[in-house]
């Protein structure tokens, strides 16, 4: 496949760009769905293309085409270069490149068992058996699915990069629906996106979608006869890992991304609170929090060996000590905010669409207490967990979260279940309100693979590890 | 084109043997033109193809998807749908294939567009930026022309084509955003320098806002509001899975909106986009949701159809799921109110220019929390007296379109392209409402 990539490239160069890449891609997708204990759905999909992206001036050309062969490879150099070139009307100052050393390499994710080989009726059985125990145990509707992406990438750059990779991404989920008279509630399990995360069909085993089923269709029915959580102006609110990773997704990821801060984004996804000129003495929270982006966790669904632009993973910075330190870039736009390099961070949606700056693995690191001494800690206060809605604003700092599932604490003991959790509040002051954060016995790789970002959209997969988290003096049970 | 694609249809057909069997194929140019900041930044073109395989064999069903024409493609492709199929158990709810049946003889279609230049695109977004002056911009200009095909082993063969060009951009003062926004099946319908000017009013008006306490206000929503809030009655409620599940609000026959609404599914409409039929081949029809207040209709594939013993409306939606049919079409019927003079009936409100970030709580009730973005005014005895910044709402959509709840429904018929969830390009108007519950201030 390189030829085609190296095609390309030599295309676009000999048309005018001054820098060109290409990303060969051939992406299998398998996904099955099960619903009330038969399997409803079943898809197989899969797709081979060409995605070149040449730089004129101050922006990226980008054509992509399923039509693979040294001709038309050579074409979708050329159109590149003349769909950069027709930009030079609205053109802004020369874009400029971070450098970035120059490699030959292969990469694969580690994966024990080849989800792709594990016989459909397996996989099948277990879904079956799944949304099975749920319906037994309550659920009105019963849901339980897998996807496996099995992705191979070749990348030619025209400084002489030539890289292919081969990435292996599963995962699995279930969830309950129960209705009551006027309203209904919906348990999931791991998460509301289930867990994803680079690594073989071992990951799903270990999820036990059996084993939680019934647990899970109960606490939803449960949920019907519930209170509602109240409505407090400022509590202590715990907050489990799974809403943990939602938070940091939205609220730190996000806000952290370059192209965001830049204004890259202003129409569509938006900006960010988050100053250039304030990085490094920025307070982004209180001293325990630090937050990574490591692109090399094993494991974690947003890992790799090198970033669409052939950048090597690595860790970067985000948060240190409650300090806003890093971004997320790469190497355009590294340069445009005058960083020395990419932080590895720019991925595509598959071989039709122009790389961008995504999430890698955006975690907290872990802190020394455990859930259950947090809430041994708290007097008065609400815990919650698993994401249900969410919703922030375009500069990513006032978000409004809903979860699944909550409980009353009382004196250090968790009470009642409660329904309908909220909670709200502002980036910066929220994260300065944390003080207890869970240790690394509870780090969990959290993967979210449906993050949707850029025009034509773009669905990404990112990684987000996690723990349990306790905030002080926070606004839960806002109502419609 | 569509010859084209019909016969690759056949030349899978020609693969699948005696089990049940329907493709559709989708081809054509996907381009975008970003700018940022004031310049174009990204400029992006994809020559797209995709071919969707669906078999049967005695009721056990399975899917695959493939970008390629070439036999050995093709061979791989019905290969893995027919061994996926054979391994299925047998699925209850399958309605089988849609019968022979011609779709409408509808065509939102303009060649230009669906042959437009990266030139074409950068002509609009130039005169949008030059529109803006000192103000920096952002946003995106598209155009897209769709060529779809759809062949069954019961006999059905139907094709079909689209085009659309969206405008779409922001004007920005440092203190306010101001969004302006054009959609059409011609480019050509597309004025730079027209939808640039009115970023440019909003942002400047919107500039310099104040803050407003959270609590309960008329409003009057724009286009893009309305569509925002459209889409999860669409979803989540108009939806004949959703009401099979008992997840759905809706109860045919019930008054339960306003009377001034009516809203119907109708590719046919002159401002829509969109091809004659679904992805199950089933010719779309004119569907009313709800007429005169009252709910009426809902939307169905084959699947919920055979569940609730009705009729396919020709709402499938390839590789839905779980999610069911979902209207593509949305058109909710003007009123005869102008957007000015929406406003001049509002004694204390606010005018809001677009949502932003809106997620369900709760689907049977409707709640939905978000924010405003792009510009909020006060109105104050029918007159805009200043803006206000940005605000966040948890708010029952079906109470807030519920009886007596709708003060005015506005003339100006627009089509918003890019609709909620992607699904589609939706026609509706400006609405004046009694009651909106903002929950607090954007900054906390």
């Amino acid at each position: 496949m390189f030829e085609f990539a190296e095609a390309a490239v030599e295309a676009a160069i000999a048309a005018g760009a001054r820098y060109a890449d290409a990303r060969v891609i051939d992406r299998r997708h398998e996904s099955m769905g099960a619903r009330n204990g038969e399997v409803e759905e079943l898809s197989q999909e899969a797709s081979v293309g060409i995605g070149v992206r040449a730089l004129i001036g101050s922006g990226w050309g980008f054509y992509s085409t399923a039509d693979l062969t040294p001709d038309s490879s050579r074409q979708a150099g050329t159109q590149a270069a003349a769909i950069a070139r027709a930009s030079a009307s609205v053109a802004g100052l020369d874009l400029e490149l971070t450098p970035v050393e120059v490699r030959q390499d292969s990469w694969r994710n580690a994966v024990a068992e080849d989800p792709m080989s594990v016989p459909l009726a397996e996989k099948g059985d277990l879904l079956v058996a799944a949304t099975r125990t749920l319906k037994e145990h309550g659920a009105d509707v019963a849901l339980a699915g897998y996807d496996i992406w099995d992705t191979t990438k070749w990348l030619v750059s025209s400084e002489g990069h030539r890289i292919d990779q081969h990435v292996v991404e599963c995962g699995a989920q279930l969830n309950a629906t129960a209705n009551g008279e006027s309203e209904t509630q919906r348990r999931s399990y791991p998460g509301i996106r289930g867990q994803y995360g680079t690594r073989g069909w071992e990951l799903v085993r270990e999820l036990d979608l059996a084993g939680n089923a019934a647990r899970i269709a109960e606490e939803a029915r449960e949920l019907l006869t519930a209170p509602t959580c109240p409505s407090h102006e400022a509590i202590d609110l715990i907050i489990g890992s799974e809403q943990m990773a939602l938070q940091i997704h939205e609220s730190v990821g996000h806000a952290v991304e370059l192209d965001r801060i830049l204004g890259w984004e202003a129409a569509f996804a938006g900006t960010s609170w988050l100053d250039l000129s304030q990085i490094g003495s920025l307070r982004f929270g209180s001293d325990l929090m630090n937050v990574t982006a490591d692109a090399t966790l094993p494991g974690a669904l947003g890992s790799f060996g090198y970033d669409d632009e052939g950048t090597p993973a690595h860790p970067v910075d985000i948060v240190r000590d409650g300090t806003w330190v890093g971004v997320l870039s790469g190497r355009d736009s590294a340069a445009l905010a005058g960083l020395g390099s990419s932080g590895g961070a720019v991925r595509g949606d598959g071989y039709n669409r122009l790389p961008m700056v995504r999430m890698t693995n955006v975690g907290l690191l872990p802190g020394q207490s455990s859930l259950e001494e947090m809430i041994a800690a708290t007097d008065d206060g609400i815990l919650m967990d698993t994401n249900r809605s969410w919703s922030i604003d375009d500069k990513r700092l006032n978000f409004q979260f809903g979860c699944e599932i909550g409980w009353e604490i009382k004196n250090g003991k968790r009470g009642r279940m409660i329904k309908n959790p909220t909670y709200t509040g502002i980036g910066p002051r929220f994260w300065g309100s944390l003080d207890m954060l869970g240790n690394e016995s509870e780090w969990t790789f959290w993967g979210t693979p449906n993050c949707g970002k850029g025009q034509p959209q773009q669905i990404g997969h990112t990684g987000h590890p996690s723990v349990p988290c306790r905030f002080r003096g926070v606004r839960v049970g806002v109502t419609g | 084109m569509s010859d084209e694609l019909l016969d690759v249809c056949e030349r899978v057909l020609s693969r699948v043997g005696e089990a049940e069997a329907e493709v559709t194929i989708t081809s054509g140019t996907d381009a975008l033109t970003r700018f940022a900041t004031s310049f174009i930044h990204q400029n992006v073109t994809d020559a797209a193809r995709r071919i969707h395989l669906r078999v049967a064999i005695d009721g056990r069903v399975a899917e695959s998807v493939g970008n390629q024409t070439d036999d050995e493609a093709l061979d791989r492709l019905v290969r893995s749908g027919l061994d996926a199929a054979r391994l299925r158990p047998v699925d209850p709810g399958w309605p089988g294939l849609a019968p022979p049946a011609s779709a409408p003889s509808i065509e939102h279609w303009d060649d230009a567009t669906a042959a437009a230049a990266p030139a074409d695109r950068a002509e609009r977004i130039g005169a949008f930026v030059s529109a803006a002056g000192d103000l920096e911009t952002a946003g995106f200009c598209s155009t897209v022309g769709e060529t779809v095909a759809f062949a069954n082993s019961a006999g059905q063969r139907v094709a079909g084509r689209t085009s659309v060009a969206i405008l779409d951009g922001i004007a920005r003062t440092g203190t306010s955003d101001g969004s302006g926004r054009a959609a059409s099946v011609r480019l050509g319908d597309l004025d730079g320098n027209s939808v640039g000017r009115e970023a440019i009013r909003r942002a400047r008006e919107s500039a310099d806002a104040t803050d407003l306490e959270p609590g309960r206000h008329e409003v009057v929503l724009s286009p893009s509001c309305v569509v925002n809030l459209l889409g999860f009655l669409a979803i989540y409620g108009f939806n004949g899975r959703a009401v099979d599940e008992g997840r759905s609000f809706a109860h045919l026959g019930e008054a339960q909106f306003d009377s001034s609404i009516s809203l119907a599914d109708d590719v046919a409409h002159p401002l829509a986009v969109g091809i004659g039929f679904d992805a199950e081949g089933t010719p779309k029809r004119r569907v009313e949701l709800v007429l005169d207040g009252v709910t009426s209709g809902l939307v169905h594939d084959r699947r919920t159809a055979k569940a609730l013993g009705a009729e396919s409306t020709g709402h499938a939606i390839a590789g839905a799921g779980p999610w069911g049919a979902m209207p593509a079409n949305l058109v909710l019927e003007a009123g005869a109110v102008s957007p000015d003079d929406l406003i001049a009936g509002v004694e204390r409100g606010l005018l809001v220019t677009d949502f932003w970030y809106t997620r369900i709580l709760d689907p049977r009730t409707q709640v939905v929390t978000g924010l405003t973005r792009n510009g909020v005014w006060m109105i104050e005895d029918g007159r805009i007296v200043r803006p206000v910044t940005n605000l966040r709402f948890t708010q029952s959509f079906l109470e807030a379109l519920g009886p007596g709840q709708v003060c005015g429904v506005g003339s100006d018929l627009t089509l918003v392209g890019g609709a909620s969830f992607g699904v589609g390009a939706w026609v509706v108007p400006s609405l004046h409402l009694a009651s909106w519950n903002f929950t607090g201030g954007a900054r906390g």
